[in-house]
């Protein structure tokens, strides 16, 4: 089991190291965002800006017409919440090259409570225009994302977890944008997962299998764009969708796949997340439990939904 | 460095009206716009690109040009029609200003138009961006500069003091900022919303080297855009004291014109005392 936050520290530093114009950009979060190694290898290239987040998107917006490549590293919840109407003009509508890498987003902060949680930064940064969300499953994925991300220009969110996870995915995988990435061959269901709920459908796919339910898994990190064709074929070809995210059902993957396949071939979904309530106290384990997203509570709604039909 | 006096100050003071009177013949066409402050901010515009910036409208992009930030940038018909008179705008497209799929949006784009460095319009986001351009600069050993021009109630946003505080703490001197203090806000005087004063102090106790000055006058607004920074590792803050509406009787100092669009007769007024008070 690994934290993805240490992959993506160790890519940056590396990036950093072969591109000058990179620098990261922080909210007192040096050290929550595993910037401590970049911070001495690069110390003019480390901009803490204090905790002021709507001066840190604007400083970041800056950099980026100076002719940086500015991460903008900090507490999901804090970094988009926060400064929202700085990534919609100063990066969304601008169209800056500014990347947003939220740490510990969900409920990694657990028992901290809900403001501390962010499961509303994918609905918030879908609606803006240019915005590309990432959110990737393992370390791998993780590392890969943030060398793709250097090589597209515009404004990016980086959704990164600080829960352990298992690697999924074959070391020196590349990330393909816009792609849901087949992690289990599947024909009676589809299961669509991305961040730490990958692992927890994989689980729920060997489950289902068990009671002769095959189901088809389907890694979503690239949210936006999203892969509409890998949707299509899976409300076509399979009995039906279910979502899974550490994240509200408003406004997320659920929301973003549920557009598309009302829009092309309607069948029946299930949206797993959590269920628009602030988050009762409890460890990130724990909740993710209360809200049935573990693998139990995925094969229950995978059962559920091929019932229902 | 450059002295005033060589610079031809009754050029610049030529421009800036004819600045004025096009941002209010923009404001009368579109039937949309902020005459009050565009003409509070048009000394400022003119001297920053008749005489400081090192902008060229054939290179806009290129790496080493200074930075302007217009923070105001409900103030977009001052600013086209500055860009106009630097050769980044034809003065042809200044009619379309706010016109159906016009590049000139009441808040400008950087996109749709060669000159504008941010996209502005709420406030308060200028400083910050200027900051990150200065910032830029500091990283990279570049020697160009960075100035930014807010308004006075803009500065009751937090993340102007929030960038304040950075400025300082990154020893920018090689960012200027420009407050437009005409001392009227869309609702009623600064004083009567949230008390803006001590302002100067306000800054200096944010650790900025603050000038005060006449907005409306040329020549200190040159002299002193020339000798920025004042102290060097400090960022430099220029108090320009302006009159909201200056140069037309009936709108100055009026908390109307604020975003109220001029009559056809109001207009034909409006230039003909501008263009008076020229000679």
């Amino acid at each position: 089991m690994v934290d993805c936050r240490e992959a993506y520290s160790k890519k940056l530093e590396e990036m950093a190291l072969a591109d000058e114009r990179i620098v990261a950009v922080v909210n007192d979060s040096v050290g929550s965002s595993k910037l401590n190694g970049f911070q001495n290898k690069f110390p003019n290239r480390c901009i803490n800006v204090g905790i002021a987040e709507q001066n840190m998107l604007g400083v970041s917006a800056g950099l980026a017409n100076g002719g940086q490549i500015p991460y903008v590293c900090g507490a999901a919840c804090f970094l988009t919440a926060r400064a929202m109407e700085q990534i919609k003009v100063d990066l969304g509508y601008s169209n800056t090259n500014v990347k947003l890498v939220g740490i510990s987003s969900g409920m990694a902060y657990g028992a901290l409570g809900a403001t501390h949680h962010s499961i509303e930064d994918v609905g918030w940064m879908r609606i803006i225009p240019n915005m590309t969300i990432i959110v990737p499953a393992d370390s791998i994925e993780t590392s890969a994302v943030m060398e793709f991300s250097a090589k597209q220009s515009g404004p990016m969110f980086l959704r990164i977890s600080r829960m352990p996870v298992p690697d999924l995915f074959v070391p020196g995988t590349k990330f393909q944008i816009g792609k849901a990435a087949r992690m289990r061959e599947g024909g009676d269901i589809t299961l669509m997962a991305n961040g730490v709920m990958v692992s927890r459908a994989l689980q729920a796919a060997d489950e289902l299998m068990k009671v002769g339910i095959s189901a088809r898994v389907l890694n979503m990190s690239s949210v936006k764009p999203i892969d509409r064709e890998a949707i299509e074929d899976a409300a076509r070809n399979t009995g039906g969708i279910v979502t899974v995210e550490e994240h509200s059902i408003y406004g997320g993957l659920g929301g973003a796949v549920a557009e598309i396949v009302a829009q092309t071939y309607p069948i029946k979904m299930r949206i797993l997340g959590v269920p628009g309530v602030f988050a009762p106290t409890g460890s990130a384990k724990f909740l993710l439990e209360h809200f049935g997203l573990t693998s139990d509570g995925i094969r229950s709604a995978a059962i559920q939904l091929l019932n229902a039909r | 460095m450059t002295s005033s006096f060589t610079i031809d100050l009754a050029r610049l003071e030529r421009r800036a009206v004819q600045t004025r009177v096009r941002s209010l013949q923009m404001v009368h066409r579109a039937k949309l716009g902020h005459p009050g402050g565009d003409l509070s901010a048009a000394d400022i515009l003119t001297a920053l690109y008749g005489a400081i910036l090192r902008v060229d409208p054939s290179n806009p992009d290129a790496p080493d040009r200074d930075r302007f930030i217009m923070s105001k940038g409900h103030c977009s018909a001052a600013l086209y029609a500055t860009l106009a008179g630097a050769g980044f705008l034809t003065d042809a497209e200044l009619d379309t200003f706010m016109a159906p799929l016009s590049n000139l949006n009441g808040h400008p784009d950087h996109n749709k138009v060669s000159g504008v460095e941010a996209n502005t319009g709420p406030l308060g986001h200028g400083l910050p961006i200027a900051v990150g351009c200065a910032l830029a600069a500091k990283i990279t050993g570049a020697p160009w500069r960075t100035f930014v021009l807010v308004g006075d109630g803009e500065l009751q946003e937090g993340s102007n003091w929030e960038a304040g505080m950075c400025a300082t703490q990154y020893e920018l001197d090689n960012l200027v900022l420009i407050i437009d203090r005409n001392r009227l806000q869309q609702g009623d005087l600064t004083e009567n919303t949230i008390c803006m004063e001590p302002l100067a102090e306000r800054w200096r106790s944010f650790g900025w080297d603050v000038r005060e000055i006449d907005g409306h006058n040329m020549g200190a607004l040159v002299d002193s855009f020339q000798e920025a920074p004042f102290t060097a590792g400090k960022p430099s803050c220029i108090l320009a004291r302006t009159t909201k509406g200056k140069g037309v009787s009936f709108m100055e100092n009026r908390q109307e014109w604020h975003h109220h669009v001029p009559t056809t007769d109001e207009l034909q007024r409006a230039i003909a005392e501008l263009e008076r008070g020229a000679h």
